[in-house]
């Protein structure tokens, strides 16, 4: 009698259970979200959560003890290597899952895995460029020296040990989001995160496509107004002046250059879909005990990459009895990669320099088979890419492999309309070498010799190592693998047909720029060109040259230096672009054409005392009539073609107009009238008013409300809530304190290298990549008010401590 | 009293079972389903103590959870939702579906012990 309703309700509840069960669309599966015992609750972390206790772990070789101060940073002691990079791989993936996943499946191409069909192009691109072919290469190379071998296999058993005790429950909170689940770990993985760090420092320091646009439309001379090699007002990473040895190898330009490569006017139309922020900058300097109160040196650091939530690094002491470094380290990868030790202090930035080419490829057919190479048909190899997609099917894609490289644009893969040109991509990148054991090398390195010796096989992504020791020695050295060019080589797609445009050599490693103890003091780098033009060899890049001003300026007019002096220049906020630009400016505007509200802002503007502070209404003035005018300036000419010429630098802009007020580009060519620099630049400041007083409108008129400092989630706008936006901070690209939107210092270290090694740091996150934990975000306002955290390099003895707040035992299983 | 005791036990072994490695997260509805056809009540009463016994366990689990985080999470999940980062319309959300799938489950042990009383 009952069976009926029976049936009704078991239905119903079979098919409650099923529907709850289940994604719909980005809605994750309901029920199992919402479970207090499976879901997301789960993530919810007690805020008196305690992290310490005993750990089991089966593949350690002895016991080890992880110290948490109150920060969580962990300070592992262990008794050998293995156990300590196990650790740092165990703790990573308890701390950062999710993170260290998703980087390394969008470094191989796998981002549709997580994201579907929106990222396939992206995924193309990734594999298309190599990146899968790069980390394999160098994975060899990791793999074939056995102290290398047995660091990185530790590691990748630490980050396999937490991933394989994971319950559904103890899920980072993304992966129920998502509804996928996490991969386990491989020494590949570790190789693939290495080039995501080489793609984002040197695979934008390239305009290869834009370039040879500008060479269709640009006469040679232009070219070399328009992009200059050296900047007139460069201060570069070698001071200047420097000898610079005769070159160890001299490159033989091509006779045929002239005729197929410099006069060649064709255009390209394929343009690279993600390319690295050439904004990816960095700053570092350190000064001499001669300009410091202590007489010690002092060595300061702040990378500038895209801010977000799990930062990008992860704070950690590693020691054991062979090392004990601290500083920031790379989820994904073991070591310290930016920190110091007992003896030494070490900091990176970007060299900027362009170590990626395109060549133009012949295929015979639509197969890609055969290219046509030195007079004949060679095979060319044919690498067949699946890219598995969330909730659809599988797409493949063919990218063939030439002698150069692989070839990233052909008919099967463009953006442009018309792009029918397979460019082959040589890149730096792709050759076997090993980074991580230079930084394996510095957390041990005692003095000036062992950095020396520890940098000098690094590769890609070119580095300015800076260095400082306890003993006094101060340096710097452009590291990396660069190719040897001849004039202009590498600048623009280049002939594919035969050798006779492949890189000839490397420059030496000796030749590299670099600089110990001069004797000025002071050491700086801040992505400007390394060398001035007495440099013997021809070294493109997307190079930054006003920051590099502005900290070589303050550092020579300082002494008596304290760590707060450069806690100060790290947030600094003077802009060096605007103090030059604003009389040229000022002088050309016609003030007899400006409204009321428009004398408003200029009166502001001249009134600003040239600090990009939050609270500065005349910075905003100021880069909206700034990126108006070079708007107004260049337009007309980079779109002559399709896609856009590249844009002339702000520092070439700057200098141009410094030098000459009679600019003739000053001139809009898409109208019949000439327009002389004072039109232009008033036409441009009347744009730029009328976008002010939108803005003032919208209540944005203050600096950082105009540009809505902001870190966002790894997922960016699919978790807002994930977000920290809205920050009071200023500065710019072209200010020290180089905060940009989503953008800037990814970290700030001060080291002062007294007996003891004092030093502070802090990056804008925490040291939990997860939402629920009260350590995802707690240094965010730290970072926002400038404020440092203290650094602190525990030692055997302080086991008591009462810095110590959770203490976890690790022993073998 | 069987109500009360229902409820009561519909609660502890809700939250008992996700204890046992193993269980997927709807396990518990095997809990709503067995009180209901162990403790035998009509169809209405049963529904009620499956919702309330369930509403409580996740409810109060997530509750508990939430107190001890201070929130930090629910309010973001909550603007994820959206539910304009209310932590309290979350653990309303939550409960209710803990609720619903109690009750519905055990209305069916209620008709199962029914149907088997009359054959």
């Amino acid at each position: 009698m009952r069976i009926a309703p029976f049936l009704a309700s078991a239905t119903l509840s079979i098919a409650l259970v099923v529907a709850l069960d289940r994604p719909l669309g980005k809605i994750p599966p309901l029920g199992k979200f919402l479970s207090p015992q499976y879901g997301f609750w789960q993530n919810a972390e007690p805020i008196g959560m305690d992290y310490g206790g005993t750990l089991q772990l089966k593949g350690l070789k002895g016991d080890a003890t992880v110290y948490f101060d109150d920060r969580l940073v962990p300070h592992v002691f262990a008794e050998n290597e293995e156990d300590l990079y196990f650790i740092q791989g165990y703790l990573h993936a308890r701390f950062r899952l999710f993170q260290i996943d998703l980087q390394t499946r969008a470094a191989a191409g796998r981002a549709s895995e997580l994201a579907g069909s929106k990222a396939i192009n992206f995924d193309r691109e990734q594999r298309r460029l190599g990146m899968v072919f790069a980390a394999e290469n160098a994975l060899k190379e990791m793999e074939e020296d056995p102290l290398s071998k047995t660091i990185f296999d530790s590691y990748t058993a630490g980050v396999n040990s937490y991933i394989d005790q994971l319950t559904e429950a103890a899920l980072p909170i993304e992966y129920k989001l998502m509804h996928v689940t996490p991969e386990r770990w491989t020494n590949l993985k570790s190789a693939l995160l290495l080039k995501m760090m080489a793609k984002m420092l040197s695979a934008g320091t390239e305009n290869d496509l834009a370039n040879t646009n500008a060479k269709s439309i640009f006469m040679p001379e232009e070219l070399s107004t328009l992009y200059p090699q050296v900047p007139d007002s460069l201060l570069p990473i070698v001071p200047n002046g420097t000898l610079y040895p005769k070159p160890g190898v001299i490159p033989a330009k091509p006779a045929i250059a002239d005729s197929l490569y410099l006069n060649n006017k064709q255009t390209v139309a394929a343009q690279i879909i993600d390319r690295p922020d050439p904004g990816n900058g960095s700053n570092n300097w350190v000064v001499a005990g001669s300009k410091t109160k202590s007489g010690a040196p002092i060595l300061a650091n702040d990378p500038h990459l895209e801010l977000s939530l799990p930062s990008i690094w992860f704070e950690i002491q590693l020691k054991s009895t062979s090392s004990n470094a601290y500083g920031v380290s790379l989820p994904g990868c073991p070591f310290v990669v930016i920190g110091f030790n007992d003896s030494i202090a070490w900091g990176v930035t970007n060299s900027q320099r362009d170590v990626k080419d395109y060549y133009e490829i012949k295929f015979k057919d639509d197969s890609k088979k055969e290219y046509w190479f030195a007079g004949k048909w060679v095979p060319s190899k044919l690498r067949v890419e699946e890219i598995k997609v969330k909730d659809s099917l599988s797409v493949f894609d063919t990218v063939a492999y030439t002698i150069f490289g692989p070839v990233q644009f052909d008919k099967q893969f463009s953006t442009g309309a018309s792009a029918n040109r397979n460019l082959a991509v040589r890149w730096a990148a792709h050759d076997p070498s090993n980074e991580g054991m230079t930084f394996y090398k510095l957390n041990r390195a005692h003095n000036y010799a062992d950095y020396e010796e520890a940098i000098r096989t690094f590769t890609c992504p070119g580095q300015n190592f800076i260095f400082a020791s306890r003993t006094g020695d101060i340096a710097i050295w452009q590291q990396g693998k660069f190719p040897v060019r001849w004039d202009k080589q590498g600048l623009y797609v280049m002939p594919g047909e035969d050798s006779s445009f492949l890189w000839q050599g490397y420059i030496p490693q000796q030749e590299n720029p670099h600089s110990l103890n001069p004797e000025r003091g002071y050491l700086q780098s801040a992505n400007q060109r390394a060398a001035d033009s007495t440099y013997p060899y021809f070294i493109p890049g997307s190079y930054i040259t006003a920051r590099g001003i502005r900290i070589d300026k303050k550092l020579a007019s300082m002494s008596g230096i304290t760590p707060a002096d450069m806690m100060a220049l790290h947030y600094d906020y003077f802009n060096t672009s605007a103090e030059d630009l604003r009389p040229v400016l000022l002088k050309n505007i016609i003030e007899s054409q400006l409204n009321a509200k428009e004398l408003s802002y200029l009166q502001q503007f001249k009134n600003w005392d040239l600090y990009a502070t939050p609270n500065s209404i005349g910075q905003t003035i100021f880069q909206c009539f700034w990126d108006s005018v070079q708007f107004s300036i260049w337009s007309d000419e980079v779109n002559r073609t399709s896609p856009a010429a590249t844009w002339p630098t702000e520092q070439t802009t700057l200098e141009l107009l410094l030098k000459d007020t009679a600019l003739v580009y000053a001139d809009d060519i898409t109208t019949p009238q000439k327009e002389t620099l004072s039109i232009t630049v008033t036409t441009a400041f009347k744009k730029a008013a009328a976008n002010l007083q939108q803005k003032e409108a919208e209540g944005k008129l203050v600096w950082s409300k105009f540009m809505n400092p902001s870190i966002y989630h790894l997922l960016k706008d699919a978790l807002p809530a994930f977000a920290r936006k809205g920050l009071t901070v200023g500065g710019y690209g072209n200010i020290v304190n180089a905060i940009k939107h989503s953008h800037g210092p990814s970290w700030r270290m001060i080291v002062h290298l007294v007996d003891g090694i004092e030093a502070y740091g802090v990056f804008p996150g925490g040291q939990s990549g997860n939402p629920g934990s009260r350590f995802y975000d707690n240094n965010v306002s730290v970072w926002e008010k400038g404020e440092y955290n203290k650094c602190w390099l525990m030692r055997d003895n302080d086991k008591g401590d009462a810095r110590i707040k959770w203490t976890l035992q690790v022993k073998k299983s | 009293m069987k109500f009360s005791l229902s409820i009561i036990a519909t609660l502890l072994g809700g939250i008992g079972i996700s204890l046992i490695s193993g269980v997927p997260w709807w396990g518990f509805v095997c809990v709503s389903f067995l009180v209901a056809l162990v403790i035998h009540q009509v169809p209405s009463r049963s529904f009620a103590a499956g919702f309330l016994g369930m509403f409580l366990a996740w409810g109060g689990l997530a509750w508990w959870i939430d107190w001890q985080n201070a929130s930090i999470l629910s309010k973001q999940i909550a603007s994820i939702f959206p539910l304009q980062g209310s932590s309290a319309a979350l653990l309303m959300l939550t409960s209710i579906i803990g609720g619903l799938l109690g009750g519905v489950t055990a209305i069916t042990g209620s008709y199962l012990r029914m149907s088997k009383n009359k054959s």
